[in-house]
């Protein structure tokens, strides 16, 4: 970078209004991939994924207790809207395609909260005939949260676990 | 109550005489055992006699006895609002042989047929649209079935090749677990986990 002559300055009328403009606001310097990072951890929208009893548990997260809203986190129903999909309950065989197809359907970057035991690794129902053995068998999963099912503080700190994991990545597009 | 229902049990003996096997009130409850061609007229009975009138059908339950000839029980709960009557009537079959449907005597029997057709393998004949309900598409075996797996015999996962959900023969990471509840400092018959070398050496 040159340094401007004043005279250039003086003479282009539009420049001119440029630099009256810095001179007088000001300006911030940032840098891009943490300006992204707070923009993706400050709207983390999660797809609306409530497959069993955990359902209940996710929801109180949302009301006005510990209110996940003024975190950003604002349940959609739509995966074309989502950054991550809390999965919360027993994924089954016959449910396991169509949560693979909402998974596809999510725009980049997309991120997966497992969340209970059944989630985890099959829990309770690890030795069914009908159920699958751990969300991570379908999708790549961000964050395990445990419990059976799991607090509400549980699930609102693995929420933050993943704000944590986003702000550390320094590149835009997902490896 | 149980006077109640031996009277109900009575009525119901002398109106189903040709289609009753046995009645029993025990533990408040009145079961009937009739045989399973005649369900249909069985309920229709208990359906519209004016002393019945049991007009909710509850539920249709299956039960396996592998060890009987006719291994399937089929389970019907019924319950008289008029009355305040429970009552339940059961039949016995086996794989091969259908039973008649009570979809035209209850709508509700349809789905809970369907159930029945899904967790065991028993069959309804007459039932409008006898197809799996609960289980996988393409799901194969009746899983509440005394010989089924507990673990069936497929498992899922995703293939980054192919791009969709795969099923794949079921393979356990995991052994099963052993519960025996016998408490290590009496009665225990195993040897305890860290005494193996104690019996060897003394």
């Amino acid at each position: 970078m040159g340094v401007v002559p004043a005279a250039t300055a003086t003479e282009h009328p539009s420049f001119k209004e440029f630099a009256d403009e810095f001179g007088e606001k000001g300006f911030v310097v940032s840098q891009i991939d943490k300006l992204v990072n707070w923009a993706r951890t400050g709207s983390l929208w999660p797809m609306t994924f409530g497959l069993a009893c955990c359902a209940v548990e996710m929801i109180h997260a949302y009301m006005p207790r510990y209110d996940l809203d003024r975190m950003g986190v604002v349940p959609r129903a739509s995966p074309r809207q989502s950054d991550v999909i809390i999965v919360a309950g027993t994924l089954t065989n016959k449910m396991a395609p169509a949560f693979r197809k909402v998974y596809d359907q999510m725009a980049e970057p997309r991120y997966v909260i497992s969340m209970g035991s059944c989630a985890n690794g099959g829990g309770y129902y690890h030795y069914s005939y009908s159920v699958v053995r751990g969300c991570d068998r379908i999708v790549p999963v961000d964050v395990y949260v445990p419990g059976c099912p799991p607090t509400v503080e549980a699930l609102v700190y693995g929420i933050m676990v993943l704000q944590r994991k986003i702000r550390r990545t320094s590149t835009i597009l997902r490896r | 109550m149980d006077e109640a229902l031996q009277d109900l049990s009575k009525y119901v003996q002398s109106g189903l005489e040709s289609e009753i096997l046995s009645s029993t009130v025990s533990l408040g409850e009145l079961a009937i055992t009739v045989r399973a061609e005649h369900i249909g007229r069985v309920l229709t009975f208990l359906r519209d006699d004016q002393n019945c009138l049991f007009k909710v059908l509850i539920d249709i339950a299956g039960v396996d006895y592998p060890e009987r000839p006719k291994r399937f029980e089929v389970v019907y709960n019924l319950l008289s609002i008029k009355h305040n009557h429970r009552i339940r009537v059961k039949i016995s079959t086996d794989e091969a042989t259908p039973v008649p449907s009570a979809v035209t005597v209850f709508n509700a029997a349809n789905w809970f047929e369907r159930e029945a057709w899904d967790m065991y393998g028993i069959m309804f004949a007459g039932h409008p649209d006898l197809r799996r309900i609960l289980t996988d598409y393409g799901f194969e075996g009746h899983p509440l079935r005394k010989d089924f797996p507990l673990t069936g015999h497929v498992e899922l996962r995703y293939d980054d090749e192919q791009k969709r959900v795969v099923y794949a023969p079921v393979r356990l990471t995991q052994d099963f677990r052993r519960f025996d509840f016998l408490s290590p400092w009496e009665g225990a018959t195993y040897v305890l986990p860290g005494d193996e070398k104690a019996s060897g050496k003394a």
